[in-house]
């Protein structure tokens, strides 16, 4: 536990990255939410300001570009310690984490010179190599390596190649700076939201008391439901609760502040670029106002499949064939600042009425009021429900008509009331590890359904099962894999699952030519042979049904 | 000449000697190198094992016709001359030599090179053939100095004090419980123990062994008397309601498996100590070239990746072999399937 490090007669003191790599360490050891909390407000309490500032930016998406891939990496660590790439590959498929496994392979690289530098150096200094040649990126990196203990290797791979998923949720976050600085845990959420950088952003114009007056990009902090668990009919009167239909699209945010527009999505992603449909509506809007609604591909007022807005996230150039067949809008559902107040504790039914007043007379297919849903009585709604598929919806949601509008996920006021997922039964055929706590476990399976005599594989699937199911199941395919392809294995086809998932489309990639929305494990089917499985033809009815 | 040692169905034969090593299904003669569950099996009409491990083997097997040797003595079965030396794993573990016609070939059982002090000092024999495990044969698996691990738990058990915590150890009862009682010798607060690993200190006490006596936890061991204290208890006890009786407490894992982030992440416990009895990636690299063998066979543990960087490299000629080793042994599977198995063996 002791991390000081004797160089000759001198002890070192505790350094930035050193306390970082040790929050790191507490956060992924600890299971409890509020040991997670300590850590943090223990972290923020004592850590430098410029390290605070980027440990927020950090853990709420805001990592800087990439400056290193990993197959320089990868070639770096080879050569130091002078193993083969296949061996990189099965120590990789072992530990599940990239990041882990280097720190691992360099575990016994002699510290040449510990060095005690704070989080912010390395991250600055990793921002600065990112346009650097081959050379000086390497002699950062392996320099780096040869300063730092294991525990500082981890995080410091951990910041160059990916996210920390360490189970520290933003809000958490904001709790633990909301206790250290004695603000509340919405205005922290407020202030640390929108576009900030944390290389020329200091702790104090970031949390201070005069910060966020002049970002007028910044969102507020969404509302989330949960799924309702009780039946409707316990929400009581039908006539204090607003139906909308649940899309499937990217939930945001849209600002238009100092005649200037930003859209946001919920993973406080500035999407604004992405979608030059939306360019006119700075024309159009009102200044001083931010919306809330769904990012969703629609023709004709009606929206598209998921699949269909995939082709347009993560494309930086968007050709005119997709701006045709797959134009953007924005189903609008909340008003949450007019006339730049705050609206946000004003009663739903108010903000609604607003909100309509605002749209209805603009009249442009960039932006449409995701429409209220008639119904007189919950078994009406339960009917309607049942449609949901045909309006490319995926259930209903429940808002009291009296509900302010809250910071994250609540329970109350607002619930989801999603629709039955789509199954079909399958057979497992292929087996991979998983990675973080799954590590050196099959967890990852691929799996086939039934096309004449043959198998054919259709999805992925990960989740779903108990840690005991998924033991078992491992159990099984270390004694039952026929071949190995890298980290794949075969599995004899015996293990029957049934499969959910919330949506189909056609797919051109996957041979069985479909692809499946947030597929599941949803059971075990220990009950069913391979014999029994569901075919392709089945899945083709499937797409017929719903795919469209 | 055919090999002195042959892969069958039962285990490891040798047909010259008409003796199996470790047998995994009943036979007449079997050599045992140490008396874990999955190298020790029931059933066979007669037992040679190294003195030290007979007495583990009367508890767990019960009684059955043993003859024991010291290391390094040699005895003649046929006229295959056989002696068995420290393998370094837990106590009484041995590594089994096989002479025969100028011929020599060591059967590696499970082993460690760092000398924890009760379990013997690993010795390295020049043989022609070499039978070694593999279940930590990937270069992640690194272990840092024991000295280090021990002082991590004892400053970990400290800071559950400081906190007002108990700490709950999980360590398999025979091997690592008595190494982890090893590493607490110099701490001089009473250590409480689940009953698996009370019955097998007390065994090793009654067979001459100098080791820390542990305070077995009864149903009537008042909860008071185990504030903020030191529990020893096998991986089967771990998040079960026999542990009640330590709240608040911490758990603390110590296997090699523990090296992984993951494994101590799935298992949701609060301090993973990577403290394994088996050889790390550079031990079972030095041993191999230290035996000077030319052909290896690898067996338990990651036996495919092993033998292909021994061919690679030319450091041997070297093939993987399939056995049973491994399948009920305490380390060579993944912490969730022991979990339930021992689960099934303390319950």
């Amino acid at each position: 536990m002791n991390e000081n490090i004797d160089i000759g007669n001198t002890t070192w003191e505790t350094s930035g990255l050193q306390m970082f790599a040790e929050l790191v360490t507490e956060l992924s050891s600890s299971t409890k939410t509020n040991d997670k909390l300590q850590s943090l407000v223990d972290y923020f309490a004592t850590a430098p300001d410029a390290d605070k500032v980027w440990v927020i930016a950090i853990f709420s998406g805001r990592r800087p570009r990439r400056a290193v891939n990993s197959r320089l990496m990868r070639e770096w660590c080879l050569e130091i310690i002078d193993i083969p790439d296949w061996l990189f590959g099965e120590c990789y498929s072992t530990v599940g984490d990239f990041s882990e496994t280097l720190a691992l392979l360099l575990s016994d690289v002699e510290i040449v010179k510990h060095q005690n530098e704070n989080l912010g150096f390395y991250l600055e200094k990793l921002i600065h190599i990112e346009k650097e040649n081959e050379s000086i990126k390497k002699k950062f990196i392996v320099e780096s390596w040869q300063q730092m203990n294991s525990k500082e290797k981890f995080v410091f791979n951990k910041l160059i190649t990916g996210s920390f998923r360490i189970g520290v949720s933003q809000k958490t976050i904001v709790n633990a700076l909301a206790k250290v600085l004695d603000i509340s845990p919405s205005a922290i959420a407020h202030k640390i939201s929108g576009n900030w950088d944390p290389v020329t952003t200091s702790f104090n114009e970031l949390l201070g008391e005069s910060a966020s007056i002049t970002d007028f990009s910044k969102p507020y902090p969404f509302y989330l439901a949960y799924a309702i668990d009780d039946s409707v009919e316990t929400l009581g009167e039908t006539n204090l609760w607003q139906a909308e239909w649940k899309w499937d699209g990217i939930r945001g945010q849209m600002i238009k502040r100092n005649n200037e527009l930003f859209v946001w999505s919920r993973g406080e992603e500035l999407m604004t670029e992405k979608f030059p449909e939306y360019f006119i509506l700075k024309d159009l809007l009102p200044d001083g106002i931010v919306l809330d609604g769904e990012i969703i591909p629609a023709v004709d007022g009606k929206p598209l499949p998921f699949a269909v807005l995939q082709t347009r996230i993560g494309r930086k150039n968007i050709s005119k064939k997709q701006l045709l067949e797959a134009p953007i809008s924005f189903f609008v559902y909340d008003l949450l600042e007019y006339n730049y107040e705050d609206w946000r504790e004003k009663p739903l039914s108010e903000r609604r009425k607003k909100l309509e007043e605002i749209i209805l007379p603009i009249h442009n297919k960039a932006i449409q009021l995701s429409p209220i849903i008639d119904f007189n009585s919950w078994d009406d709604l339960a009917a309607l429900r049942k449609k949901s598929r045909e309006k490319n919806s995926e259930g209903i949601m429940l808002k009291r008509k009296d509900s302010v509008y809250k910071v994250g996920r609540k329970r109350g006021d607002w619930w989801k009331w999603k629709i039955d997922p789509l199954t079909i039964d399958c057979v497992m055929v292929y087996a991979q590890k998983g990675s973080g706590r799954r590590s050196n476990l099959y967890t990852d399976y691929t799996f086939a359904v039934k096309d004449g005599d043959d198998l054919i594989t259709f999805t992925k699937a990960y989740s779903g099962l108990t840690d005991k199911e998924f033991a078992q199941i491992d159990y099984f395919v270390k004694r039952n894999s026929l071949e190995k392809f890298g980290p794949v294995r075969t599995v004899k086809p015996e293990l029957v699952f049934e499969i959910a998932f919330e949506g189909i489309a056609a797919s051109k990639r996957h041979k069985s030519g479909v692809a499946l929305r947030f597929p599941r494990m949803s059971r075990w089917r220990k009950d069913k042979t391979v014999g029994d499985i569901n075919t392709l033809d089945d899945l083709k009815e499937m797409l017929k049904m719903y795919g469209k | 000449m055919a090999n002195l040692i042959s892969f069958t169905d039962k285990g490891l034969f040798c047909e010259a000697g008409n003796f199996y090593i470790d047998p995994w299904q009943p036979v007449e003669r079997a050599l045992i190198t140490h008396a874990h569950s999955d190298h020790a099996k029931p059933g066979n009409q007669f037992y040679l094992c190294h003195k030290y491990s007979k007495p583990i083997l009367q508890l767990r097997l019960g009684n059955n016709n043993y003859q024991t040797v010291e290391w390094g003595e040699s005895i003649f079965m046929n006229s295959v001359k056989i002696s068995f030396h420290p393998a370094g794993h837990i106590i009484g573990s041995s590594q089994i030599r096989l002479e025969y016609k100028d011929e020599v070939w060591v059967v590696s059982g499970d082993y460690k090179r760092e000398d924890d002090g009760i379990s013997g000092k690993f010795e390295t024999i020049r043989c022609h053939t070499f039978i070694t495990e593999s279940t930590f044969g990937l270069p992640i698996y690194k272990w840092k100095p024991q000295q280090e691990i021990y002082d991590d738990i004892i400053n970990w058990i400290n800071t559950n004090k400081e906190n007002g915590k108990a700490s709950v150890l999980i360590a398999y009862s025979l091997g690592k419980a008595q190494r982890v009682l090893q590493a607490l010798k110099e701490t001089t607060q009473t250590i409480f123990a689940h009953g698996a690993i009370y019955n097998l200190q007390q065994t090793l006490i009654n067979a001459g062994w100098d080791l820390n006596p542990v305070v077995r936890i009864t149903p009537e061991t008042p909860k008071e008397l185990l504030k903020e204290t030191v529990v020893i208890a096998p991986p089967g006890a771990e998040g079960t309601s026999w542990m009640k009786k330590f709240y608040p407490y911490s758990i603390g894992v110590c296997s090699g498996w523990m090296q992984v982030r993951g494994n101590a992440r799935r298992r949701n416990v609060g301090a993973g100590f990577a403290l394994s009895d088996h050889a790390d990636w550079n031990s079972l690299l030095t041993t191999v070239k230290d035996t000077g063998a030319e052909k290896v066979f690898v067996t338990h543990g990651f036996q495919e990746a092993f033998s292909r960087y021994l061919n690679e490299k030319n450091i041997a000629i070297a093939a993987e072999v399939k056995t049973q080793f491994g399948d009920e042994d305490e380390e060579t599977n993944s912490p969730l399937e022991i979990k339930m198995k021992n689960r099934k063996m303390y319950e």
